[in-house]
């Protein structure tokens, strides 16, 4: 068979384009499969958070090395994880009075004293995790997903930065990163914890007040935490299946 | 950015100080709602027959046409990634809401509007194309799409479609604002928007504006043309404009009384809000002088006797009010619905740039530009039956 020029290089320019879209779409498969990881099964792990509000002493270290590990921009509006303090003048549930300055990167100054009758402490926060996001529901490319092993994770290559999925998040937990115009959120850590390694806010809370856990794993510590202590999630009547998990968590908490 | 840490009121999450969704987001419902507006008038004379409001039929359809091509500007303007946003209808996720919004829109754009304009201007355009040359005969040559077939038998056939898509046009342009509306209402993070009213007052929002508008521009496009302006068709229009109002209005005072009677968790942080930094776009331009002003005005036509002139005059500041009214309407849900914190504890600013990708300037252009699509339309497709070329030129 011969071939001419124009044969040539008509059907190589096509099989040139058939190939880019064919890996394009392939590299699409893959990005949502952590499997991916060495030695790590997804459908073995459903990850959790336990934080216990007696532990934490509000240093803000979790914050500032969540900044670090994850590049989360300086400025005081984006954050993956933060603290709250809480001070609940004569156990007045309904009005609490909280601030968070700078999120808590830079711990909290002091502010209120002893014995003035109120209820003071700190309330870390991070994405829920949840179950049943209504983040993840919004997407309108699925851009956001839930993984196998219980991370809401986002394609930041894939994201069409319309912020609903802002909007959604009724814990205030994701931003849109002004860098790269696409939304940004707590990922667990996930390039840590599929290594085996537990998150860069657990690691360095000096209290233990924030430990991660594995839901499926029968002898993580989770297991007993969740046992032992009066535990409750954020906003439980959103219904959202929020895997952080709060021991001894005031009503007055929002 | 940080001068809006300084004007944050109370506590909020820190993720929340500033605001995700821009004016340009309040025009996406405000044009879409002139749309299914304009068009919810255009069908009352044809599926239900009100012979006075004909004049403004095909006004009204090229209104919708004007508006709606200009509707996903502001939502592809806001998007983080507008090259990205055609994965909408590549990818899209069945169980977002939003992921819908291409559908939707194309489907009414396409399948309900351009194809009923096209069917009601197709013998204007046949004729159109047989009676000039060069360009002029090409250009309208290919409007035709290729048809020729001028003959009683399918003009009729034309007419039974138009009809038909009229009739599945309805619901569609119910679909498209309700939808709209959908959108914000099943945000349950969000007691602003969350409510299963919230559709179906974005609907009667939208035939209230819709009809403001059509009206508006009726009466503007006579006055250029010198021509006199059909009392009947405009006190119909008037008429159907307070209907659609008195409904809209109760269904909002029903989500307004239902609010305060339950008082939920929500209620004191947004009470609070609608009287401080609400108030303004709320109570006074919405309420007030967007709704109660102009329902008084049209009630007003409607029980005493006045002159040609004064109803005129009357209309046109009704009209007026009621187009601000409705666009403050869209303002307070978008905008109010992130003014407040999640946490129920605090309360933040909006604060509209000028020349930005997202501020006053593009919002305005955005605004005037279905104008002057309307404009080129009209040029294209006069829709005055007066202008049309005598009938009698058509021969099989």
């Amino acid at each position: 068979m011969t071939v001419n020029r124009r044969q040539f290089v008509l059907a190589s320019g096509k099989y040139l384009v058939m190939s880019a879209a064919a890996s394009r779409a392939v590299g699409y498969v893959l990005a949502g499969s952590p499997e991916r990881a060495p030695g790590y099964s997804a459908h073995d792990h459903w990850w959790a958070m336990a934080i216990d509000i007696d532990l934490c002493i509000g240093c803000g270290g979790c914050v500032r090395a969540c900044k670090e590990e994850n590049d989360v921009p300086l400025e005081p509006f984006f954050f993956r994880t933060w603290v709250e303090r809480y001070h609940v003048p004569e156990g007045d549930i309904e009005h609490p009075m909280v601030d968070s300055p700078n999120g808590g990167y830079d711990g909290f100054p002091e502010r209120y004293r002893e014995g003035d009758g109120s209820k003071n402490f700190f309330v870390p926060k991070l994405c829920n995790h949840c179950a049943h996001s209504p983040c993840v529901q919004v997407c309108p490319v699925g851009a956001t997903f839930e993984s196998p092993d219980g991370v809401v994770l986002v394609d930041k290559d894939y994201c069409l930065g319309c912020r609903y999925c802002v909007q959604a998040c009724p814990y205030g937990c994701r931003f849109i990163d002004p860098r790269t115009h696409s939304v940004d959120k707590c990922s667990l850590c996930y390039h840590r914890i599929t290594k085996g390694l537990t998150t860069a806010c657990c690691e360095v809370c000096p209290t233990g007040a924030r430990t991660l856990g594995d839901l499926k794993d029968p002898s993580d510590p989770i297991h007993e935490f969740l046992r032992t202590n009066m535990v409750q999630v954020l906003k439980p009547q959103m219904a959202t299946g929020a895997k952080v998990y709060y021991a001894d968590l005031d009503g007055s908490v929002r | 950015m940080d001068t809006l840490l300084a004007m944050v009121e109370g506590f909020m999450y820190p993720n929340e100080v500033e605001l995700q969704w821009s004016v340009l987001i309040v025009l996406y419902p405000y044009i879409t709602g002139l749309v299914a507006g304009a068009f919810i008038l255009a069908s009352l004379e044809r599926v239900f027959n009100v012979e006075a409001v004909k004049p403004t039929y095909r006004l009204a359809l090229l209104t919708a046409l004007a508006f709606l091509v200009v509707a996903p500007l502001p939502l592809q303007l806001h998007l983080g990634h507008p090259e990205r946003s055609f994965q909408m209808y590549l990818t899209p996720k069945t169980d977002s809401a939003m992921a819908m919004f291409g559908f939707v829109y194309l489907w009414y754009l396409m399948a309900v509007l351009v194809l009923e304009i096209w069917l009601d201007y197709r013998r204007d355009i046949v004729l159109k194309a047989r009676s000039s040359t060069g360009f002029v005969r090409g250009f309208y040559q290919v409007l035709a799409l290729g048809s020729d077939n001028i003959s009683p038998r399918s003009l009729e056939i034309d007419e039974r479609l138009g009809r038909f898509i009229t009739i599945v046009g309805i619901p569609s342009a119910f679909l498209l604002h309700g939808y709209v509306g959908f959108l914000f209402g099943s945000v349950k993070a969000n007691p602003w928007w969350s409510t299963p009213l919230m559709p179906v007052v974005f609907l009667f929002s939208a035939i209230v504006s819709g009809i403001a508008l059509v009206m508006l521009v009726y009466m503007v496009v006579s006055r250029l043309r010198g021509k006199p302006i059909d009392m009947r068709c405009l006190d119909t229009i008037a008429r159907y404009l307070l209907y659609a109002f008195i409904i809209d209005f109760s269904l909002e005072m029903l989500d307004l009384i239902h609010r305060m009677y339950e008082a939920d968790e929500s209620f004191k942080s947004l009470d609070f809000m609608v009287k401080s930094r609400l108030f303004v776009s709320q109570i006074l331009i919405q309420i007030i002088f967007g709704t109660l002003l102009p329902l008084g005005l049209l009630a007003l036509t409607q029980v005493v006797r006045l002159t040609e002139m004064a109803r005129k005059n009357i209309y046109a500041i009704a009209g007026v009010l009621t187009l601000i009214g409705i666009f403050a309407m869209r303002w307070n849900v978008v905008i109010g619905g992130q003014l407040f914190s999640k946490s129920f504890l605090g309360y933040t600013v909006y604060k509209m740039d000028f020349a930005t990708r997202e501020g006053m300037l593009p919002a305005i252009i955005l605004m005037v530009a279905p104008f002057f699509i309307l404009w080129g339309l009209i040029r294209i497709l006069p829709p005055w039956g007066d202008d049309a070329p005598p009938s009698t030129v058509d021969t099989e």
